[in-house]
Order: structure tokens, then sequence, then C-alpha cells
């Protein structure tokens, strides 16, 4: 029992890095239907900012997060602007490949700047471990929990109350409509990028301090499970990537926690799978149906 | 108000618009009738600034718009409701409404747009918190008129409203465009029901293969026997 607990409290604080950068996947693929693979390097970038700017510039956590998520909401406009417009009406294998060719450019461009080596991430906050009734949690796995909801209700607002949200999700609906209404979809797009890339960069410096290492490939495993994680809560949904997010920390967790380490990035597969399988769509994707 | 001269427009590699002019004056109910194909959508496209134009000129209120980006389009007063109504599935009839208030700022006009939009189509203000998808056709017809009047045009595009309807729908929604005419609204409207079309219209124009090959007054268009061969079923 108390290992279950335990494994739910770790569980749950790598889930929710999971959930803020499948959020990205699934607002971009929702806008545009690309699957923005440099997505997860974006979050490494985001993570190497925290490093320099808590070294250089002894910001404290607050600002180093906050600027990271500024800086990172930058770059995700730029990439798009230079890398995904021009291709906007060609076919989506290609802005797919594209995506790839941007993902290689962050992590060699990185690994030629800064080297290969693993970088230990200043330790802005101090850990504490707090003993609850035979359970460790330390207060950077609070911090990463209450950020990542923080911010998952953040977006959930701006999603749904402001006025680029709704711009948001009507050209995710129809992007022709959209136009007729004085939307301008090259905005909106931009404005997705930047809130996706903001969320990928809050989880960059989060996971800097909760695995106190960072490399200019450290986005690639975490990128592609987070993919994993918006496909099975159903690409495109915003609750199903939180949703499923949250799944594959848990899961992650609670292989390793039955003594099966080595499999942990099998299972996670594995289990998209079967998802996919048995729910094509994902968990709160739904085909929809539309009268006409 | 709208003068539209020898617009040519490119479909992919066609020439889907071939020297196409016409005229719509402030008031009036201006109507393009042609065959599916005639290249009808795409002058409505063009004019929303959605496609455009190798050649011509579009003049609305003494601007040349043809070069205009769409937002800027409608902010000016010109909104269209689209062929196959393109509501907006998962947002709620009342968000699809507000939606097409997008680029008004001032919320009491906004707030009596909605109460004209609810007096034209009472049906939409009891299902406000509906999903838009699960509206039948005719009320999504209904809902795309009156997303496009959220936008308080002065120009409204019509395209195909009457496409997929029951008669007795088609028959409310013609009323309505004219209801909507006589509140001061100017209408260009596109139909294969020319019949319709051209008994509310002040006057018609005929397109086919890309050109204008007739115009008259709906009257006179409604009299004429190569229309009634080739459009009425006459």
């Amino acid at each position: 029992m108390q290992t279950f607990g335990q494994q739910l409290i770790n569980g749950l604080s790598l889930g929710s890095i999971y959930a803020l950068l499948a959020l990205g996947y699934t607002m971009v693929y929702g806008i545009i239907k690309l699957i923005n693979f440099a997505h997860g390097d974006i979050y490494m970038l985001g993570a190497f900012w925290g490093y320099f700017v808590i070294n250089q510039l002894h910001f404290n956590f607050i600002w180093a997060m906050l600027s990271a998520m500024i800086f990172c909401a930058l770059l995700g406009v730029v990439i798009e602007y230079f890398a995904y417009r021009p291709l906007r009406h060609s076919p989506r294998i290609t802005a797919l490949i594209t995506a790839i060719g941007v993902s290689f450019l962050l992590e060699n461009g990185m690994t030629y700047l800064f080297t290969a080596n693993t970088r230990s991430f200043p330790q802005v906050i101090k850990t504490v471990t707090y003993h609850l009734g035979g359970l460790r949690i330390s207060n950077i796995q609070l911090l990463i929990l209450g950020t990542a909801c923080l911010l998952m209700l953040l977006l959930e607002l701006i999603i749904k109350r402001t006025k680029m949200g709704r711009a948001m999700r009507a050209v995710s609906v129809d992007p022709e409509a959209a136009q007729l209404v004085g939307i301008n979809i090259n905005h909106t797009i931009s404005f997705t990028f930047a809130l996706g890339s903001a969320m990928a960069g809050a989880a960059g410096v989060l996971i800097g301090l909760y695995y106190n290492s960072i490399d200019p490939l450290m986005g690639m495993t975490p990128g592609i499970k987070a993919f994993v994680a918006a496909v099975i809560g159903g690409i495109g949904s915003v609750p199903g990537a939180s949703v499923g997010g949250f799944l594959i920390g848990l899961l992650e967790t609670g292989v390793q926690a039955i003594g099966l380490s080595a499999y942990k990035d099998a299972v996670v597969y594995f289990v998209l799978i079967v998802i996919l399988l048995v729910l094509p769509a994902g968990i709160f994707g739904h085909k929809t149906k539309e009268k006409v | 108000m709208l003068s539209v001269k020898d617009l040519v427009v490119n479909y992919g590699a066609i020439q889907a618009i071939k020297k196409v002019s016409f005229e719509i004056h402030t008031g009036e109910i201006v109507t393009l009738i042609g065959a599916n194909g005639a290249g009808k959508s795409t002058i409505l496209h063009t004019i929303s600034g959605i496609m455009r134009p190798v050649s011509g000129q579009v003049t609305y209120l003494d601007r040349q718009i043809q070069k205009v980006a769409a937002p800027r389009i409608v902010q000016a007063g010109i909104s269209q409701v689209p062929e196959g109504r393109h509501i907006f599935p998962g947002l709620s009839v009342q968000e699809n409404l507000q939606m097409g208030a997008f680029l008004r700022k001032d919320r009491r006009s906004i707030a009596q747009a909605y109460e004209d939009v609810y007096n034209y189509f009472p049906v939409l203000k009891q299902r406000r918190h509906q999903d838009a998808a699960t509206l039948s056709g005719g009320e999504q017809q209904m809902l795309a008129m009156g997303r496009a009047l959220m936008a308080a045009p002065k120009l409204m595009l019509l395209d195909e409203p009457s496409m997929g309807l029951a008669p007795i729908f088609i028959n409310e929604i013609f009323d309505i465009i004219r209801a909507i005419n006589a509140a001061g609204t100017t209408v260009l409207l596109i139909e294969q029901n020319a019949n319709k079309a051209l008994s509310i219209a002040d006057r018609g124009y005929v397109l086919a293969s890309g050109e204008i090959k007739l115009s008259g007054t709906g009257q006179e268009l409604l009299a004429n026997t190569a229309v009634q061969q080739a459009y009425l079923g006459g």
C-alpha cells in the first residue's frame, strides 16, 4: 500500500511533465494537423534557458520559469513562421518531414554549441523531503504538480473564455468559416504555437529541477512519450492530452516499481498499440458526426 | 455599393471566372444564378478575400478591395454565409453567434445584434446552449445566417442558402432574406434554385462557364425563355 502511494506520487509528478508537453502536441495538431516533432526540443531549450538564467543571471525559480516560457513561446512562433508557414498548403508529409528536420537542427545545433555533455541543473530550490505516514514527498514534486495543474487550468481558461481561445477552436474546426467571420488565421496559429511552446518551456525548467540533469538530446524520449500521451488522450483534445500525460507517467513509474525498469518504454508503446486497437480515436477523441 | 469589373479568377490551373462584371446598388437584392460549377462560389470567395483574382477590380464603397485580407473585408461590412453553412461544430449555438461578432467591440451593440438574430430565428434562441452540430440542416442554415448578421454587415453574401433543405425551410429562409434586406442590408444571393432567387431579387445575372450571359430585373429573367429552358425547368 505504501509503495503504491509512493509510486502514485512519483507517477503524478512525472505525468504532469508529460501532460504539459502533450498539450503542445495536441493544440498544434488540432489547428494545423501537424505533428510537431520539434516540440520535445523546445522543452530541451526551455531547460537550457533555465540553466543559463539561473547560473549566469541568478534568476530565482519563478523568474527562470516565466522567462523560459516567454523564450520558448517566441521560439515556437519563429519556428512556425520560418519552417511551417511556407508549407501551409503543401502535402502534410512535407511539413511532417520538416518538423523532423527542425528537431535535428535544434538537437545538433545545441550539441555543436554546448557539447553533448550532461550538465547538472542548478538547484535553485533546496530539496526538502516531507514524510507523511511513510510516504516521501519532496517539495519539488509538489511544485511540479502544483505548477502543472495551475498552467493547465490557465490554458483551459484561455481556450474556453478568451477571444483568442475561441479563435483557436474556430480555426481548428473550420479554417474557412473562421476566416469568414474575420479571424486572422496566421495570428491564431502563431498564438497556438506560443501557448504550446510556453508549456514546453515550463516543463523543461521543472524537469531540470526534478532530475537535476540536462543535455541537448533530453527532449527526444519525453517528446515521443508526450506524443503518445496526446494520441492516447485523443489527439486534438486538450483534456485528453492532460489525462494521457498523467496516464503515461503513472504507467511508467508503476512498471518501474514492479521491477521492470528495463521495459518501461516498451510498456508505454505497448499500451499505445492496445489503446489504438480498442479506441482508435483515443480516450477523449471522437469522430465528429455532422449533419449536412 | 459593390462593383465587380473584368474579374478573372483561376481555380488551380482552370480559369474559373473569365472577365465577369456586375454591380450591386445599396438596398438591392441581386442574384447570381447558374449551374453547378459556373463559378458562383469563386466570385463570392474573391469578394470575401479568401481567393485572389488574376486581374480585375472589386470596388466596395469607392475602395478597391480585391487585395484586402479576409478579416478586413468583414470589418468593412461584407459578411458571407458560405455554401454548406460551415457552422462551428463543438461550439454551442450562442458561441457560434459570438464568433460572428469576433471583430466587434461595443458590447451594447453586440447585445442588440443577438436580439435581432433571435427575432429573425426564434428557434436559435431555444437551442442557444446546444452544440451547433446537433441542429437540423435548416436550423444550421439559420445559424450560419445569424452568425453573418452578428457582424452587422452592410452587404450580405449568401451562397446557396436553400441547398439540401426541405421546401418548408426554403420558404422560411427566403422570407427572412427579404426581411433582412428590408431592414437595410444589401444582399448578393447565389442560387441554383433560380425560380426562388429571381422571384425575390431586384436584379439578376446569369452565369455560365465563368461568364455573365444575361442580366436583367428578376421579373425579366423569370420571363426570359432562354433562362426558363436552362434554369427553370421550363
